[in-house]
Protein backbone atom coordinates (compact mmCIF):
# COMPACT_ATOMS: atom_id res chain seq x y z
CA UNK A 1 0.00 0.00 0.00
CA UNK A 2 1.18 3.51 -0.75
CA UNK A 3 2.27 5.34 2.38
CA UNK A 4 1.56 8.90 1.29
CA UNK A 5 -0.79 9.72 -1.52
CA UNK A 6 -1.15 13.24 -2.87
CA UNK A 7 -3.97 13.47 -5.37
CA UNK A 8 -4.90 16.26 -7.79
CA UNK A 9 -3.94 19.17 -5.55
CA UNK A 10 -4.86 22.64 -6.71
CA UNK A 11 -4.35 25.60 -4.49
CA UNK A 12 -5.22 29.25 -5.03
CA UNK A 13 -4.45 32.13 -2.67
CA UNK A 14 -7.08 34.85 -2.63
CA UNK A 15 -6.32 38.47 -1.88
CA UNK A 16 -8.47 41.56 -2.34
CA UNK A 17 -6.84 42.47 -5.63
CA UNK A 18 -6.25 39.07 -7.22
CA UNK A 19 -6.32 35.31 -7.02
CA UNK A 20 -2.95 33.59 -7.40
CA UNK A 21 -2.80 29.93 -8.30
CA UNK A 22 0.13 28.54 -6.34
CA UNK A 23 -0.25 24.88 -7.20
CA UNK A 24 -1.88 23.16 -10.09
CA UNK A 25 -2.57 19.50 -10.68
CA UNK A 26 -0.10 17.96 -8.24
CA UNK A 27 -0.22 14.19 -7.78
CA UNK A 28 2.48 12.00 -6.29
CA UNK A 29 2.98 8.92 -4.20
CA UNK A 30 5.59 8.07 -1.60
CA UNK A 31 6.37 4.67 -0.14
CA UNK A 32 7.28 4.08 3.47
CA UNK A 33 10.93 4.77 4.27
CA UNK A 34 11.57 6.80 1.13
CA UNK A 35 13.33 10.13 1.12
CA UNK A 36 12.08 12.50 -1.56
CA UNK A 37 12.90 16.09 -2.46
CA UNK A 38 10.91 18.96 -3.89
CA UNK A 39 13.38 20.99 -5.92
CA UNK A 40 12.71 24.24 -7.65
CA UNK A 41 13.26 28.00 -7.73
CA UNK A 42 11.56 30.12 -5.09
CA UNK A 43 7.92 30.92 -5.73
CA UNK A 44 6.97 27.59 -7.24
CA UNK A 45 4.75 26.55 -4.37
CA UNK A 46 7.05 23.99 -2.69
CA UNK A 47 6.44 25.24 0.83
CA UNK A 48 2.72 25.60 0.14
CA UNK A 49 2.57 21.96 -0.91
CA UNK A 50 4.53 20.94 2.18
CA UNK A 51 2.11 22.83 4.42
CA UNK A 52 -0.84 21.17 2.70
CA UNK A 53 0.69 17.72 3.13
CA UNK A 54 1.34 18.54 6.79
CA UNK A 55 -2.35 19.39 7.16
CA UNK A 56 -1.67 22.98 8.18
CA UNK A 57 -4.32 24.14 5.75
CA UNK A 58 -6.77 22.69 3.27
CA UNK A 59 -6.03 22.83 -0.46
CA UNK A 60 -8.63 24.45 -2.71
CA UNK A 61 -9.02 21.07 -4.41
CA UNK A 62 -7.61 17.59 -3.99
CA UNK A 63 -6.80 15.12 -1.22
CA UNK A 64 -3.77 14.10 0.82
CA UNK A 65 -3.85 10.68 2.44
CA UNK A 66 -1.38 9.15 4.87
CA UNK A 67 -1.90 5.39 5.17
CA UNK A 68 -5.37 5.83 3.71
CA UNK A 69 -6.48 8.53 6.15
CA UNK A 70 -6.87 12.25 5.44
CA UNK A 71 -4.00 14.21 6.94
CA UNK A 72 -6.03 16.99 8.52
CA UNK A 73 -7.21 14.48 11.13
CA UNK A 74 -3.79 13.16 12.21
CA UNK A 75 -1.47 16.07 12.82
CA UNK A 76 0.76 14.37 15.38
CA UNK A 77 1.83 11.76 12.81
CA UNK A 78 3.69 14.43 10.85
CA UNK A 79 6.82 16.27 11.96
CA UNK A 80 7.83 19.58 10.42
CA UNK A 81 11.21 21.27 10.40
CA UNK A 82 11.52 24.90 9.36
CA UNK A 83 14.25 26.91 7.63
CA UNK A 84 15.53 28.13 10.96
CA UNK A 85 15.44 26.28 14.22
CA UNK A 86 12.69 28.42 15.80
CA UNK A 87 13.57 27.14 19.23
CA UNK A 88 11.65 29.16 21.82
CA UNK A 89 14.28 31.48 23.32
CA UNK A 90 12.58 31.67 26.73
CA UNK A 91 12.53 27.89 27.13
CA UNK A 92 15.49 25.69 28.03
CA UNK A 93 16.69 23.05 25.58
CA UNK A 94 14.88 20.40 27.61
CA UNK A 95 11.60 22.35 27.55
CA UNK A 96 12.08 22.92 23.83
CA UNK A 97 12.54 19.27 22.90
CA UNK A 98 9.55 18.24 25.02
CA UNK A 99 7.31 20.95 23.56
CA UNK A 100 5.63 18.71 20.97
CA UNK A 101 4.85 16.02 23.54
CA UNK A 102 3.46 18.65 25.91
CA UNK A 103 1.26 20.12 23.18
CA UNK A 104 -0.28 16.81 22.17
CA UNK A 105 -0.54 15.61 25.78
CA UNK A 106 1.76 12.62 25.37
CA UNK A 107 4.38 13.73 27.86
CA UNK A 108 5.37 10.91 30.20
CA UNK A 109 8.61 9.60 31.68
CA UNK A 110 9.19 7.11 28.89
CA UNK A 111 8.82 9.72 26.12
CA UNK A 112 10.94 12.12 28.11
CA UNK A 113 13.75 9.57 28.33
CA UNK A 114 13.38 8.90 24.61
CA UNK A 115 13.75 12.59 23.76
CA UNK A 116 16.81 12.96 25.98
CA UNK A 117 18.32 9.87 24.44
CA UNK A 118 17.81 11.38 20.98
CA UNK A 119 19.62 14.48 22.15
CA UNK A 120 22.58 12.31 23.18
CA UNK A 121 22.55 10.54 19.83
CA UNK A 122 22.80 13.92 18.11
CA UNK A 123 26.00 14.53 20.03
CA UNK A 124 24.43 17.03 22.38
CA UNK A 125 25.03 16.13 26.00
CA UNK A 126 24.77 18.40 29.03
CA UNK A 127 22.81 21.06 27.17
CA UNK A 128 19.34 20.37 28.68
CA UNK A 129 19.46 23.28 31.09
CA UNK A 130 20.95 25.78 28.64
CA UNK A 131 18.98 28.31 26.61
CA UNK A 132 18.99 28.26 22.78
CA UNK A 133 21.06 31.43 22.44
CA UNK A 134 23.91 29.68 24.23
CA UNK A 135 24.23 27.16 21.37
CA UNK A 136 25.66 27.54 17.87
CA UNK A 137 23.45 27.51 14.75
CA UNK A 138 24.25 23.89 13.92
CA UNK A 139 23.56 22.73 17.48
CA UNK A 140 20.28 24.60 17.53
CA UNK A 141 19.15 22.98 14.30
CA UNK A 142 20.03 19.58 15.79
CA UNK A 143 17.92 20.43 18.83
CA UNK A 144 15.09 21.38 16.47
CA UNK A 145 15.46 17.97 14.81
CA UNK A 146 15.19 16.29 18.21
CA UNK A 147 12.10 18.36 18.97
CA UNK A 148 10.55 17.16 15.71
CA UNK A 149 11.53 13.51 16.20
CA UNK A 150 10.51 13.39 19.87
CA UNK A 151 6.83 13.01 18.96
CA UNK A 152 7.79 10.00 16.80
CA UNK A 153 6.17 11.23 13.59
CA UNK A 154 5.69 8.76 10.74
CA UNK A 155 6.36 11.38 8.11
CA UNK A 156 8.96 14.12 8.32
CA UNK A 157 8.76 17.40 6.45
CA UNK A 158 12.02 19.30 6.03
CA UNK A 159 11.51 22.84 4.74
CA UNK A 160 15.01 23.95 3.69
CA UNK A 161 16.33 23.08 7.16
CA UNK A 162 19.98 23.58 6.19
CA UNK A 163 19.68 26.83 4.24
CA UNK A 164 20.55 29.12 7.15
CA UNK A 165 23.70 27.23 8.15
CA UNK A 166 27.30 27.65 7.07
CA UNK A 167 28.55 25.16 4.48
CA UNK A 168 30.57 22.92 6.77
CA UNK A 169 27.80 22.62 9.36
CA UNK A 170 25.36 21.96 6.56
CA UNK A 171 27.40 19.00 5.26
CA UNK A 172 27.67 17.56 8.78
CA UNK A 173 23.97 17.91 9.42
CA UNK A 174 23.01 16.38 6.08
CA UNK A 175 24.86 13.23 7.09
CA UNK A 176 23.41 13.25 10.57
CA UNK A 177 19.82 13.73 9.41
CA UNK A 178 20.20 11.13 6.69
CA UNK A 179 21.68 8.56 9.09
CA UNK A 180 19.06 9.25 11.74
CA UNK A 181 16.12 8.98 9.37
CA UNK A 182 17.51 5.80 7.80
CA UNK A 183 18.08 4.15 11.17
CA UNK A 184 14.49 4.91 12.24
CA UNK A 185 13.12 4.02 8.81
CA UNK A 186 11.31 7.37 8.59
CA UNK A 187 9.72 8.70 5.46
CA UNK A 188 10.78 12.24 4.66
CA UNK A 189 10.12 15.07 2.23
CA UNK A 190 12.78 17.72 1.78
CA UNK A 191 12.13 21.11 0.22
CA UNK A 192 15.23 22.72 -1.24
CA UNK A 193 16.52 24.92 -4.04
CA UNK A 194 19.98 23.37 -3.83
CA UNK A 195 20.45 20.72 -6.53
CA UNK A 196 23.48 19.18 -4.82
CA UNK A 197 21.63 18.79 -1.57
CA UNK A 198 18.64 17.20 -3.29
CA UNK A 199 20.87 14.62 -5.02
CA UNK A 200 22.84 13.94 -1.86
CA UNK A 201 19.84 13.30 0.36
CA UNK A 202 17.09 11.83 -1.80
CA UNK A 203 15.85 8.65 -3.38
CA UNK A 204 13.72 10.65 -5.78
CA UNK A 205 13.58 14.30 -6.83
CA UNK A 206 10.49 16.18 -7.97
CA UNK A 207 11.51 19.20 -10.01
CA UNK A 208 8.90 21.97 -9.80
CA UNK A 209 8.12 24.61 -12.38
CA UNK A 210 6.77 27.99 -11.28
CA UNK A 211 3.60 30.02 -11.92
CA UNK A 212 1.52 28.07 -11.31
CA UNK A 213 3.53 25.52 -9.35
CA UNK A 214 3.47 22.11 -10.99
CA UNK A 215 5.68 19.02 -11.16
CA UNK A 216 7.92 19.47 -14.19
CA UNK A 217 9.95 16.28 -14.03
CA UNK A 218 10.78 13.40 -11.69
CA UNK A 219 14.34 12.11 -11.29
CA UNK A 220 15.06 8.73 -9.74
CA UNK A 221 18.44 8.67 -8.02
CA UNK A 222 20.38 5.48 -8.92
CA UNK A 223 20.57 2.75 -6.28
CA UNK A 224 24.35 3.21 -6.05
CA UNK A 225 24.07 6.79 -4.85
CA UNK A 226 21.19 6.05 -2.49
CA UNK A 227 23.42 3.69 -0.58
CA UNK A 228 26.01 6.40 0.03
CA UNK A 229 25.91 9.00 2.75
CA UNK A 230 25.10 12.54 1.54
CA UNK A 231 28.73 13.56 1.83
CA UNK A 232 29.96 10.57 -0.20
CA UNK A 233 27.25 11.16 -2.79
CA UNK A 234 28.52 14.68 -3.31
CA UNK A 235 31.96 13.24 -4.13
CA UNK A 236 30.71 10.31 -6.21
CA UNK A 237 31.68 10.33 -9.92
CA UNK A 238 28.04 9.83 -10.94
CA UNK A 239 26.98 12.94 -9.06
CA UNK A 240 28.27 15.42 -11.65
CA UNK A 241 26.29 13.78 -14.43
CA UNK A 242 22.98 13.88 -12.56
CA UNK A 243 23.70 17.39 -11.48
CA UNK A 244 24.18 18.41 -15.13
CA UNK A 245 20.91 16.77 -16.20
CA UNK A 246 18.91 18.50 -13.49
CA UNK A 247 20.74 21.78 -14.02
CA UNK A 248 19.82 21.75 -17.74
CA UNK A 249 16.18 21.10 -16.92
CA UNK A 250 16.16 23.99 -14.44
CA UNK A 251 17.84 26.25 -16.99
CA UNK A 252 15.21 25.39 -19.59
CA UNK A 253 12.53 26.33 -17.04
CA UNK A 254 14.27 29.64 -16.47
CA UNK A 255 14.48 30.47 -20.16
CA UNK A 256 10.80 29.58 -20.69
CA UNK A 257 10.06 32.03 -17.93
CA UNK A 258 12.06 34.85 -19.49
CA UNK A 259 10.43 34.21 -22.89
CA UNK A 260 7.05 34.44 -21.27
CA UNK A 261 7.80 37.72 -19.62
CA UNK A 262 9.08 39.42 -22.79
CA UNK A 263 6.12 40.95 -24.61
CA UNK B 1 54.09 34.50 28.99
CA UNK B 2 55.39 38.03 28.69
CA UNK B 3 52.77 38.79 26.09
CA UNK B 4 50.09 37.43 28.39
CA UNK B 5 51.08 39.60 31.32
CA UNK B 6 51.16 42.59 29.00
CA UNK B 7 47.57 41.90 27.93
CA UNK B 8 46.56 41.58 31.56
CA UNK B 9 48.13 44.92 32.39
CA UNK B 10 46.27 46.56 29.52
CA UNK B 11 43.03 44.99 30.67
CA UNK B 12 43.55 46.29 34.20
CA UNK B 13 44.21 49.76 32.85
CA UNK B 14 40.99 49.54 30.86
CA UNK B 15 39.02 48.50 33.95
CA UNK B 16 40.57 51.38 35.90
CA UNK B 17 39.58 53.87 33.22
CA UNK B 18 35.99 52.58 33.31
CA UNK B 19 35.89 52.95 37.09
CA UNK B 20 37.34 56.41 36.87
CA UNK B 21 34.66 57.49 34.42
CA UNK B 22 31.97 56.10 36.71
CA UNK B 23 33.31 58.10 39.64
CA UNK B 24 33.24 61.31 37.60
CA UNK B 25 29.65 60.66 36.48
CA UNK B 26 28.60 60.16 40.11
CA UNK B 27 30.56 63.25 41.13
CA UNK B 28 28.80 65.53 38.64
CA UNK B 29 25.42 64.05 39.52
CA UNK B 30 26.10 64.96 43.14
CA UNK B 31 27.23 68.45 42.13
CA UNK B 32 23.95 69.10 40.29
CA UNK B 33 22.01 67.83 43.32
CA UNK B 34 23.92 70.08 45.75
CA UNK B 35 23.77 73.16 43.50
CA UNK B 36 20.02 72.76 43.05
CA UNK B 37 19.20 72.46 46.75
CA UNK B 38 21.75 74.94 48.07
CA UNK B 39 20.82 77.41 45.32
CA UNK B 40 17.18 77.01 46.26
CA UNK B 41 18.00 77.54 49.94
CA UNK B 42 20.21 80.59 49.34
CA UNK B 43 17.80 82.20 46.86
CA UNK B 44 14.97 81.75 49.31
CA UNK B 45 16.88 83.12 52.34
CA UNK B 46 18.04 86.19 50.41
CA UNK B 47 14.50 86.74 49.08
CA UNK B 48 15.67 86.43 45.44
CA UNK B 49 12.62 84.20 45.09
CA UNK B 50 9.45 84.60 47.17
CA UNK B 51 9.93 82.29 50.18
CA UNK B 52 6.17 82.16 50.70
CA UNK B 53 5.62 80.58 47.27
CA UNK B 54 8.82 78.63 46.75
CA UNK B 55 9.51 77.73 50.38
CA UNK B 56 13.03 76.40 51.02
CA UNK B 57 14.72 73.02 51.53
CA UNK B 58 15.26 73.68 55.24
CA UNK B 59 11.58 74.47 55.80
CA UNK B 60 10.54 71.41 53.82
CA UNK B 61 12.93 69.30 55.88
CA UNK B 62 11.54 70.69 59.14
CA UNK B 63 8.00 69.93 58.03
CA UNK B 64 9.14 66.49 56.95
CA UNK B 65 10.52 65.75 60.42
CA UNK B 66 7.32 66.99 62.11
CA UNK B 67 5.12 64.94 59.81
CA UNK B 68 7.27 61.87 60.29
CA UNK B 69 7.11 62.22 64.06
CA UNK B 70 3.34 62.63 64.25
CA UNK B 71 2.90 59.86 61.67
CA UNK B 72 0.63 61.82 59.30
CA UNK B 73 3.09 61.64 56.43
CA UNK B 74 3.13 57.86 56.42
CA UNK B 75 -0.62 57.79 56.66
CA UNK B 76 -1.03 59.98 53.54
CA UNK B 77 1.83 58.26 51.77
CA UNK B 78 0.46 54.77 52.43
CA UNK B 79 -2.95 55.82 51.19
CA UNK B 80 -1.66 57.24 47.91
CA UNK B 81 0.88 54.50 47.35
CA UNK B 82 -1.69 51.73 47.72
CA UNK B 83 -4.03 53.53 45.29
CA UNK B 84 -1.25 53.94 42.77
CA UNK B 85 0.05 50.38 42.96
CA UNK B 86 -3.46 48.99 42.73
CA UNK B 87 -4.34 51.25 39.78
CA UNK B 88 -1.09 50.37 38.08
CA UNK B 89 -1.53 46.62 38.48
CA UNK B 90 -5.21 46.70 37.48
CA UNK B 91 -4.47 48.87 34.45
CA UNK B 92 -1.74 46.56 33.18
CA UNK B 93 -3.68 43.38 33.94
CA UNK B 94 -6.95 44.54 32.41
CA UNK B 95 -5.10 45.94 29.39
CA UNK B 96 -3.34 42.64 28.81
CA UNK B 97 -6.57 40.66 29.22
CA UNK B 98 -8.36 42.96 26.77
CA UNK B 99 -5.46 42.54 24.33
CA UNK B 100 -5.76 38.75 24.69
CA UNK B 101 -9.48 38.92 23.91
CA UNK B 102 -8.81 41.04 20.83
CA UNK B 103 -6.11 38.57 19.69
CA UNK B 104 -8.49 35.68 20.27
CA UNK B 105 -11.13 37.16 18.03
CA UNK B 106 -9.82 39.12 15.04
CA UNK B 107 -13.44 39.80 14.08
CA UNK B 108 -14.13 41.48 17.44
CA UNK B 109 -10.90 43.48 17.14
CA UNK B 110 -12.01 44.82 13.76
CA UNK B 111 -15.35 45.86 15.27
CA UNK B 112 -13.80 47.53 18.31
CA UNK B 113 -10.97 49.28 16.45
CA UNK B 114 -12.58 52.77 16.10
CA UNK B 115 -13.78 52.71 19.72
CA UNK B 116 -10.28 51.99 20.95
CA UNK B 117 -8.95 54.90 18.93
CA UNK B 118 -11.57 57.24 20.43
CA UNK B 119 -10.97 56.01 23.98
CA UNK B 120 -7.23 56.31 23.53
CA UNK B 121 -7.25 59.85 22.21
CA UNK B 122 -9.65 61.04 24.89
CA UNK B 123 -8.08 62.67 27.97
CA UNK B 124 -8.97 60.12 30.62
CA UNK B 125 -8.71 62.50 33.59
CA UNK B 126 -11.71 64.33 32.14
CA UNK B 127 -13.73 61.26 33.16
CA UNK B 128 -12.89 62.03 36.81
CA UNK B 129 -16.15 63.75 37.77
CA UNK B 130 -18.21 60.94 36.20
CA UNK B 131 -16.23 58.26 38.04
CA UNK B 132 -16.70 60.09 41.31
CA UNK B 133 -20.44 60.38 40.81
CA UNK B 134 -20.68 56.75 39.77
CA UNK B 135 -18.36 55.16 42.34
CA UNK B 136 -18.58 57.65 45.18
CA UNK B 137 -15.89 60.03 46.45
CA UNK B 138 -13.71 57.28 47.83
CA UNK B 139 -10.70 55.02 47.49
CA UNK B 140 -12.50 53.09 44.70
CA UNK B 141 -12.95 56.03 42.37
CA UNK B 142 -9.33 57.13 42.80
CA UNK B 143 -8.07 53.63 41.99
CA UNK B 144 -10.41 53.66 39.00
CA UNK B 145 -8.73 56.86 37.82
CA UNK B 146 -5.30 55.27 38.19
CA UNK B 147 -6.52 52.25 36.21
CA UNK B 148 -8.48 53.90 33.43
CA UNK B 149 -5.64 56.21 32.50
CA UNK B 150 -3.35 53.30 31.55
CA UNK B 151 -5.69 50.52 30.47
CA UNK B 152 -6.44 51.55 26.88
CA UNK B 153 -2.86 52.37 25.89
CA UNK B 154 -1.76 49.06 27.45
CA UNK B 155 -4.40 47.22 25.42
CA UNK B 156 -3.26 48.81 22.17
CA UNK B 157 0.48 48.33 22.74
CA UNK B 158 0.21 44.75 23.99
CA UNK B 159 -2.26 43.75 21.26
CA UNK B 160 0.13 45.10 18.62
CA UNK B 161 2.93 43.05 20.14
CA UNK B 162 0.72 39.92 20.18
CA UNK B 163 0.16 40.33 16.47
CA UNK B 164 3.82 40.85 15.69
CA UNK B 165 4.94 37.49 17.11
CA UNK B 166 6.92 35.62 14.44
CA UNK B 167 4.34 33.39 12.68
CA UNK B 168 6.91 30.60 12.46
CA UNK B 169 6.65 30.01 16.22
CA UNK B 170 2.93 29.59 15.71
CA UNK B 171 3.63 27.23 12.80
CA UNK B 172 5.86 25.08 15.02
CA UNK B 173 3.00 24.68 17.49
CA UNK B 174 0.47 24.06 14.74
CA UNK B 175 2.54 21.21 13.34
CA UNK B 176 2.27 19.59 16.77
CA UNK B 177 -1.49 20.11 16.63
CA UNK B 178 -1.52 23.00 19.09
CA UNK B 179 -4.87 24.63 19.93
CA UNK B 180 -5.36 28.39 19.90
CA UNK B 181 -5.11 28.47 23.68
CA UNK B 182 -1.83 26.51 23.61
CA UNK B 183 -0.46 28.86 20.96
CA UNK B 184 -1.33 31.82 23.17
CA UNK B 185 0.19 30.28 26.27
CA UNK B 186 3.37 28.87 24.73
CA UNK B 187 4.24 31.47 22.09
CA UNK B 188 2.19 34.66 22.05
CA UNK B 189 2.25 35.58 25.73
CA UNK B 190 5.88 34.72 26.61
CA UNK B 191 7.29 36.40 23.52
CA UNK B 192 5.36 39.56 24.41
CA UNK B 193 6.70 39.74 27.96
CA UNK B 194 9.35 42.36 27.10
CA UNK B 195 6.64 44.63 25.66
CA UNK B 196 4.35 44.06 28.64
CA UNK B 197 7.18 44.98 31.01
CA UNK B 198 7.99 48.12 29.07
CA UNK B 199 4.33 49.19 29.25
CA UNK B 200 4.63 48.65 33.01
CA UNK B 201 7.28 51.35 33.02
CA UNK B 202 5.02 53.79 31.19
CA UNK B 203 2.10 52.83 33.41
CA UNK B 204 4.01 53.71 36.60
CA UNK B 205 4.05 57.34 35.49
CA UNK B 206 0.47 57.29 34.18
CA UNK B 207 -0.97 55.77 37.34
CA UNK B 208 0.63 58.50 39.45
CA UNK B 209 -1.04 61.11 37.23
CA UNK B 210 -4.42 59.41 37.55
CA UNK B 211 -4.23 58.99 41.30
CA UNK B 212 -2.98 62.51 42.06
CA UNK B 213 -5.68 64.06 39.87
CA UNK B 214 -8.22 61.77 41.55
CA UNK B 215 -7.08 62.98 44.96
CA UNK B 216 -7.26 66.60 43.80
CA UNK B 217 -10.91 66.01 43.05
CA UNK B 218 -12.18 64.09 46.05
CA UNK B 219 -9.77 62.93 48.70
CA UNK B 220 -9.48 64.06 52.28
CA UNK B 221 -6.17 62.29 52.66
CA UNK B 222 -3.19 61.33 50.52
CA UNK B 223 -0.31 63.13 48.84
CA UNK B 224 -2.54 64.67 46.17
CA UNK B 225 -4.76 65.99 48.92
CA UNK B 226 -1.66 67.42 50.66
CA UNK B 227 -0.88 69.36 47.48
CA UNK B 228 -4.37 70.74 47.01
CA UNK B 229 -4.76 71.53 50.73
CA UNK B 230 -1.37 73.26 50.86
CA UNK B 231 -2.39 75.28 47.82
CA UNK B 232 -5.71 76.31 49.39
CA UNK B 233 -4.19 77.48 52.69
CA UNK B 234 -1.16 78.88 50.89
CA UNK B 235 1.25 76.53 52.69
CA UNK B 236 3.67 75.85 49.84
CA UNK B 237 6.11 74.06 52.09
CA UNK B 238 3.48 71.34 52.30
CA UNK B 239 3.11 71.31 48.49
CA UNK B 240 6.88 71.03 48.00
CA UNK B 241 7.17 68.26 50.57
CA UNK B 242 4.44 66.30 48.82
CA UNK B 243 6.08 66.79 45.42
CA UNK B 244 9.46 65.59 46.68
CA UNK B 245 7.91 62.52 48.32
CA UNK B 246 6.07 61.69 45.10
CA UNK B 247 9.29 62.06 43.09
CA UNK B 248 11.10 59.64 45.40
CA UNK B 249 8.27 57.08 45.44
CA UNK B 250 7.74 57.16 41.67
CA UNK B 251 11.46 56.61 41.16
CA UNK B 252 11.49 53.66 43.55
CA UNK B 253 8.51 52.10 41.73
CA UNK B 254 10.21 52.59 38.38
CA UNK B 255 13.41 50.98 39.68
CA UNK B 256 11.38 48.06 41.04
CA UNK B 257 9.88 47.50 37.58
CA UNK B 258 13.34 47.62 36.05
CA UNK B 259 14.52 45.04 38.56
CA UNK B 260 11.53 42.86 37.66
CA UNK B 261 12.41 43.27 33.97
CA UNK B 262 15.94 42.00 34.54
CA UNK B 263 14.65 39.02 36.51
CA UNK B 264 11.93 38.05 34.05
CA UNK B 265 13.45 38.46 30.61
CA UNK B 266 17.06 37.54 30.96
CA UNK B 267 16.69 34.91 28.25
CA UNK B 268 15.14 36.82 25.39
Amino acid sequence: MTFLKVQDIHHTYFTKSNAVTALSNISLQVNEGEFISFLGPSGCGKTTLLSIIAGLFQPTEGRVELEGKQVATLKSEIGYMLQQDYLFPWKTIEENILLGLKINHHLDEEKKAYAKDLLMQMGLSDVESLYPKQLSGGMRQRVALVRTLATEPKLLMLDEPFSALDYQTKLHLENLVSDTLKSFGKTAILVTHDIGEAIAMSDRIYLFAPSPGKIHKVFEIPEELRECSPFDTRNHPMNAEIFQTIWKEMESLGSQESHKSTP
Amino acid sequence: MDHKSHTKALHNAYIRSLKKEKYWVRFYQLVIFLIFFSGWEIASRNKWIDPLIFSSPSKVWELFLIKVQDGTLFFDLGFTLSETILGFILGTLLGTILAAILWWSPFLSKILDPYLVILNSMPKVALGPILIVALGPSFTSIVAMGTIISVIITTIVVYTSFREVDPNYIKVLQTFGGTRFQIFKEAILPSSFPVIISTLKVNVGLSWVGVIVGEFLVASKGLGYMIIYGFQVFNFTLVMLSLLVIAVLATIMYQAVEFLEKKLIKNN
